[in-house]
């Protein structure tokens, strides 16, 4: 069991927890991933380590509350436990020493994710720029966290409610139009999002890293749910990433495999496993 | 009693196949104890013992079904746990008929005893009268060892090493213990409950069991010598699965075995929603490959209502390797066995979804490096299988989060850990490993027997 020791929302539906999880806090670094389950007939599922600190034994997760069992974790209440926690896991983000000058890119939600990777960047000597896109004014999270993690802020929404009006991509091109010379940009965030951050640095030739969100069970490379391809090779996100080279990832196929489950709430009126699962239930 | 000369096996009764291939329930009922004595009378006790020496734990076999045949049955339960920490797990699932019963005298005109069906027995019995642990455990050495995986290797290392009198530590990635014999072997062929009492059985011995530590990620095999642990042994099974590399394969609804298995008995996929992890229900499934395996995910397949299920294997029913009682069984459940046959693509529609299987027959050539006879295919007999999900089960190779963490662990360049046969020692000393994780995917009892030699050696070494 892993206590909850602080509970925060950060915006509508977006929870930060602080966990007490020391041995994983000694070995974490950014880029890495938990598994998490919340109670005795929860399912398994991976969230990326938003900050650690190892003097304090503590790791931090930043989650949406978008469906069972993030919304299960998120009424877990501070002070309460968590059943499972499973990590540090992944790779950890390598970046090249030489690099002096980064774009890193987050997509709502992923900013949390993108946070420590400029936080990385930032102890590396490397000047960052951070962009942050949201959808709308009210949903947008660790804006004060991003201001100290960068050089720079720009934050984008899809509304123009806030910041410049339209997406990551349109302020990344424009801060290369400006002449700015990134050595790299990170991406994490959604899909599509990490999709089009891909495409146009690839026409500019800049080395783009993506975080892979895929389906996983286990998380220790057992099962192959969560893989990939990369370079037309199969690769298993959770250990051999979840960070890829933006210009190898097939992200159709990655889109493709993480609807696969889409629509199982729809069938449980006439699912078979459900009718055997309500006569397990009645034993 | 009068010997019993019957020239076949006293029967065990069994689920009728219609109705448990629409549920997970165990389909091998147990003998009764009047079954068992009867039974255990076909039994000559050869002074020889020919059994003993199939079996890769020692079992006493002889003497355990002499105390069957007196009736004291506790006694035979005893007797077992002398020399296997896990007898409800072994007489359900090892290949008895190319072990212990394979050298059975009675199996030379008619069949053998039902050595297998006896173990059992006996646990099942022990266990319904509340019995647990092995007694005689040494006195406390004081000193520490650390077991990397709870699966049939691990535990049975840590229980010969509790029994010894030293302080055990298992570690375990997952958030329950056990390994192959919670995420790989389907509850109809063993159930749960009984995996967990026998770890029970292990923890009332006073062997510790840290769920969630990813060895390699957590704490690595250094890290475990600093905390104190004078030897280790790492029984962290092949799990790596294997892929065909053909095309589609990437598709949804395509898995490997170990994904199928693992979300249907780990995370009891089969009772969603109750349950939080789904999987997708199926028409028609393609099982790739002969093995256990293939069968247990070919059999879950059908129990989640599949009205079609293939095995696609690409030799002939003489090479499979799965054990032939469950053969037997998934034929009875109505599994359609297509032999001689291999993928050579998966087929998708434009929602990436499978919608059928292109594949090849084949012929027997020449015996390959194996000795078993290649197939080669037939030109020209490419047809497609209709069929909506794919599982692949062609085999796994040992997980390299260990051997990345730990660079002078001397592995095959297929991953597993080179030791040194007779004793189970890896390049480290102090470092032991068996199982799978040194053999790559084989049986239960013969991680159990690399566990327990592991045990004697580690004992060995900590005595010097």
């Amino acid at each position: 069991m892993f206590k909850i020791l602080k509970k925060e929302t950060l915006a509508n539906g977006i929870t930060k927890m602080v966990i007490d999880a020391p041995l994983i806090a000694k070995k974490a670094q950014s880029g890495q991933f938990l598994v998490l389950r919340t109670h005795d007939k929860g399912e398994r599922f991976p969230l990326t380590i938003a900050d650690f600190d190892r003097e304090a034994g503590t790791v931090t997760i930043i989650f949406a509350q978008v469906g069972r069992s993030t919304q299960q974790l998120g009424s877990l209440p501070e002070g309460g436990e968590i059943l499972d926690v499973v990590g540090p896991l992944g790779v950890a983000s390598h970046f090249d020493p030489s690099i002096k000058k980064a774009a890193v890119i987050g997509g709502g939600l992923g900013c949390a994710i993108a946070l420590p990777q400029a936080k990385h960047l930032k102890q590396m000597g490397v000047s960052v720029d951070m962009i942050a896109g949201f959808k709308t004014k009210d949903i947008i999270i660790l804006e004060k966290e991003m201001t100290e993690a960068s050089d720079n802020l720009i934050i984008t929404t899809d509304d123009g409610t806030f910041g410049i009006h339209g997406f990551v991509t349109d302020a990344l091109k424009k801060q290369i139009e400006d002449g700015v010379k990134y050595d790299i940009v990170v991406a994490i965030g959604p899909i599509p999002m990490m999709k089009f951050v891909s495409k146009l640095t690839r026409e500019y030739g800049i080395k783009t890293i993506v975080s892979m969100n895929p389906v996983m069970i286990d998380g220790t490379g057992m099962c192959g749910g969560c893989r990939l391809t990369v370079g037309g090779e199969t690769k298993f996100a959770c250990i051999d990433g979840p960070d890829f080279d933006g210009h190898e990832v097939d992200f159709d196929a990655a889109m493709r495999r993480l609807s696969m489950y889409d629509g199982m709430k729809e069938r449980e009126e006439d699912c078979r496993l459900i009718q055997m699962a309500d006569k397990a239930e009645d034993k | 009693m009068e010997r019993n000369m019957s020239l076949e096996k006293v029967k065990m009764p069994e689920l009728d196949p219609k109705v448990r291939a629409t549920n997970f329930e165990e389909v091998a009922l147990g003998y009764t104890p009047e079954m068992a004595q009867e039974e255990s009378n076909r039994c000559l006790e050869c002074k020889n013992k020919p059994c003993v020496s199939g079996c890769p734990v020692q079992v006493n076999i002889p003497e355990f079904i002499h105390e069957i045949k007196e009736g004291n049955f506790m006694a035979a339960y005893q007797k077992i746990t002398e020399t296997n920490g896990l007898p409800a797990v072994c007489g359900r699932v090892c290949p008895q008929e190319s072990q212990c019963e394979k050298y059975c005298v009675r199996g030379k005109k008619g069949e053998p005893v039902g050595i297998g069906r006896l173990e059992r027995f006996a646990a099942d019995f022990a266990m319904s009268q509340g019995a647990l642990g092995a007694k005689n455990i040494a006195p406390k050495k004081g000193k520490k060892v650390a077991v990397i995986g709870s699966g049939p290797a691990g535990l049975t290392c840590a229980s010969d090493l509790a029994k010894k009198g030293y302080d055990v530590t298992v570690f375990e990635a997952f958030h329950t213990a056990g390994g192959v014999l919670k995420y790989g072997i389907p509850q109809f062929r063993l159930p749960k409950e009984i995996v967990d009492l026998e770890i029970n059985v292990l923890k009332e011995m006073g062997v510790e069991i840290k769920l969630d530590m990813v060895i390699g990620k957590i704490l690595t095999i250094d890290e475990l010598k600093e905390m104190g642990y004078e030897a280790i042994f790492i029984g962290s099974g092949a799990g790596l699965p294997s892929f065909m590399n053909i095309p589609g394969e990437n598709l949804n609804d395509v898995y490997s075995a170990n994904e199928f298995l693992t979300r249907i008995n780990l995370m009891h996929a089969y009772q969603y929603p109750s349950y939080d992890t789904p999987i997708k229900p199926y028409q028609s499934v393609a099982v790739i490959g002969g093995g256990n395996v293939a069968m247990d995910a070919a059999r879950c397949a059908k129990r989640l209502g599949a009205g079609h299920v293939y095995i696609v294997y690409r030799r002939s029913e003489a090479e499979m390797p799965a054990r032939l009682e469950e053969v037997h069984h998934a034929k009875e459940e109505g599994i359609d066995f297509r032999l001689l046959e291999a993928p050579t693509e998966i087929l998708g529609d434009e929602h990436g979804n499978v919608v059928g299987m292109k594949d090849v027959r084949m012929e027997l050539g020449e015996p390959d490096a194996s000795g078993r006879r290649r197939p080669v295919v037939i030109e020209g007999s490419e047809y497609t299988l209709p069929v909506d999900a794919v599982i692949v089960a062609i085999g796994q190779s040992p997980n390299p989060m260990i051997k990345n963490s730990t660079p002078d662990l001397k592995t095959q360049p297929w991953g597993g850990i080179i030791t040194n046969e007779e004793t189970g020692e890896t390049s480290i000393p102090g470092v032991y490993a068996g199982g799978d994780a040194v053999t790559g995917a084989a049986t239960v009892i013969l991680a159990m027997g690399a566990g327990k030699t592991a045990a004697n050696s580690i004992d060995g070494y900590l005595s010097k």
